[in-house]
């Protein structure tokens, strides 16, 4: 197998796992406010359809990546309503959630479908201007995928090292007690909902403005279920969510290999696997306190008047 | 808060607080449906026409009512497949998964022993369809009942899982000659039979069954009262001498059991092909009809019917009003958004 490919493979593997990555940052912070979000699917649709219209309308893809942060952050201002105002269910609300997404992005995608769009430009790895032709294209990324780590790291400096961090901590944890010492839940549980949109808008953007550079209806395929697996599998924490995502691209860039050097396994049992390790793991770390899960996860919080 | 009502306005209060209930919950209905009819606007469709076209082909004619029937019978299946586990506090969000595996199950017997009669392959199909989703169940209901790792998270994590396996199984074994994402067509023996000339098959009989059959256990047998034990305090109950363990890993494996049954009825009743991701959402679905009927078998019933118009009718609008079919997923979410955030007054003391 020829250097080429092996590059080739990495290169779409760092494509794939970016998008990942950064829907997946979106939820550790919801998900430290105490909010589990079963929708991220249809808001990443929602924010995919919108980032390619408007990129097709204005042929400016940076706008398309704004528009598609703010259409995740709105999306999740949704959930928002439900589950802290109305007190709903958070597994049903992000159900629900998804179900509009699904009807959603098919309205807004619809008339965009084929349509060819401005991706977003690609920049080749400092230091690489040398390289072959062939060569330079597959170390050429998108912006996006440049802000990827700095964004997880903007994540974990935001949730361990600042004030807001700590009160949307204190939140996830016990809504009741970070109210008593001066913190408003509801509004902290807002806030790290539309953060964590923005997160998930900028993913499904990378997805459809840069990578895909198309829409298609139900394009994320299931990227929203993996984000909330590596979540757990990264317990609730950006940094290790990194590892989470590579693990992920890493499985496909296994398979891809695979399938280039002839084995034949079939990509349908490859796809399992980062299901089955976070199952596995979520195994071996069971019933210790190493789980670490914000306690008050999927709890409503009653408030107190 | 309001003051304490004097004694002799009670009545009257009560009256005025169910009155304001039902005048919230019309107007947010009402909502839903005036969101969807200005979304329909926007992209350019005559929203009284459509709410019309809605109504008269899917409760305007029989053929659209046997539509809605047929519909019905998938999402019954898998909010009992919530249902039943969440009577001992279980929350199966697996029963997309559960449904996949059973069908893969039902599927293996149809394609391998297609010259069985009818009354033998169809019972062991939804007998293999139970089996396998079950199988599907076993492991987040063991692993809850040792208290290792929450059932949620587990059957979350299972759903992605099965309908690769099923590709895995469609592209390696089992594709026709001419398709490589779904399988040859089944035998007649192996579709479940269906009644009038319309798509209306054994499945919603079976469903109905199955609903008054839970309806009843809950209600008159010494499991449901110890279910109810269980829900309310499984640690109490086990001191009790209610064998608390079983009780969690059996009825997860009963409700996978019934979500697997309803992947049976899609692929032998509805479909009689087993087609790769032919579920897009049947077990969530099932999982908010459960959820918003609160687990009763005549809210699931209702829920299910209400669910079922609104898909069949988006269906038909797609042939008519060339809007994605997708879109009635819109109207769909408004409502249920609408029903999640019933007014507090409906669930208990809170205003």
């Amino acid at each position: 197998m020829s250097l080429l490919s092996i590059v080739g493979v990495l290169s779409s593997a760092i494509f794939s796992g970016t998008s990942l990555l950064y829907v997946t940052l979106g939820e550790v912070i919801g998900e430290r406010a105490g909010i589990v979000n079963l929708g991220l699917e249809g808001v990443m649709l929602v924010s995919a359809a919108t980032g390619v219209a408007v990129t097709a309308e204005t042929g400016n893809p940076f706008l398309g990546v704004l528009a598609a942060a703010l259409a995740g952050g709105s999306m999740n201002m949704v959930l928002g309503y439900l589950v802290i105002h109305r007190q709903a269910n958070q597994l049903a609300s992000g159900l629900a959630l998804m179900f509009f997404g699904f009807g959603l992005s098919a309205l807004i995608g619809g008339p965009y479908v084929g349509a060819k769009i401005h991706a977003l430009p690609r920049i080749l790895l400092p230091g690489l201007a040398s390289l072959p032709r062939l060569y330079a294209s597959l170390f050429s990324f998108d912006p996006l995928i440049y802000l990827v780590l700095p964004a997880a790291i903007l994540t974990w400096w935001l949730l361990f090292r600042t004030r807001w961090g700590l009160g949307l901590r204190a939140v996830g944890e016990n809504a009741d007690i970070a109210y008593a010492s001066g913190r408003n839940p509801r509004l902290i549980r807002y806030q790290a909902l539309f953060v964590g949109g923005v997160f998930a808008g900028v993913g499904a953007a990378q997805l459809s403005i840069a990578y895909a550079m198309t829409w298609t209806e139900y394009m994320t395929a299931g990227r929203g279920f993996i984000a909330v697996a590596l979540v757990i599998f990264s317990r609730w924490h950006p940094l290790r969510a990194v590892a989470g995502a590579l693990l992920f691209s890493g499985a496909v860039a296994f398979q891809l290999l695979l399938q280039s050097s002839g084995v034949r396994i079939s990509p349908f049992l490859l796809d399992t696997i980062p299901y089955l390790l976070t199952l596995g793991v979520l195994i071996l770390w069971g019933g210790t306190r190493r789980q670490s899960a914000p306690a008050s996860l999927g709890r409503v919080y009653q408030g107190t008047e | 808060m309001t003051q304490p009502p004097d004694r002799g306005s009670l009545r009257q209060l009560l009256g005025h607080k169910a009155w304001r209930t039902t005048v919230h919950y019309l107007s947010m209905i009402l909502l839903a449906v005036l969101l969807f009819g200005a979304i329909l606007l926007i992209s350019g469709k005559d929203p009284i026409q459509s709410y019309k076209e809605i109504l008269t082909s899917t409760l305007g004619s029989a053929y659209g009512l046997s539509e809605v029937l047929v519909a019905m019978i998938p999402m019954l299946l898998t909010a009992l497949a919530v249902a039943l586990p969440s009577r001992v506090g279980l929350i199966n969000v697996g029963g997309e998964g559960q449904l996949y595996i059973g069908a893969a199950f039902a599927t293996w017997a149809a394609l391998t022993f297609p010259n069985l009669p009818a009354p033998v392959l169809l019972p062991l199909m939804a007998l293999l369809g139970m089996v396998g989703g079950a199988l599907w169940a076993v492991v987040p209901g063991y692993l809850k009942a040792i208290g290792l790792v929450n059932e949620t998270i587990t059957t979350l994590l299972l759903n992605p899982v099965a309908p690769k396996l099923i590709g895995f199984l469609i592209f390696g074994f089992w594709h026709a000659a001419m398709d490589t994402d779904k399988t040859s067509k089944f035998v007649p023996a192996a579709r479940l039979p269906t009644f009038l000339g319309t798509r209306i098959h054994l499945g919603l009989g079976i469903a109905i069954v199955l609903l008054v059959l839970y309806w009843v256990v809950m209600k008159y047998t010494r499991w449901g009262l110890e279910m109810r034990a269980i829900w309310q305090n499984p640690q109490a109950a086990r001191r009790n001498g209610i064998p608390l363990k079983p009780y969690l890993i059996v009825m997860m494996c009963i409700g996978g059991a019934i979500a697997g049954l309803a992947g049976m009825a899609q692929v032998s009743g509805f479909y009689g092909v087993l087609l790769l991701n032919f579920s897009t959402g049947l077990g969530f679905m099932g999982f908010l009809i459960c959820w918003l009927a609160g687990g009763d078998p005549l809210g699931i019933l209702l829920m299910s019917f209400v669910v079922s118009v609104i898909m069949t009718g988006g269906n038909l609008l797609q042939l008519t009003r060339d809007l994605p079919y997708a879109a009635i997923n819109i109207l769909l979410a408004l409502t249920l958004f609408v029903v999640l955030a019933r007014p507090t007054l409906i669930r208990g003391e809170r205003a």
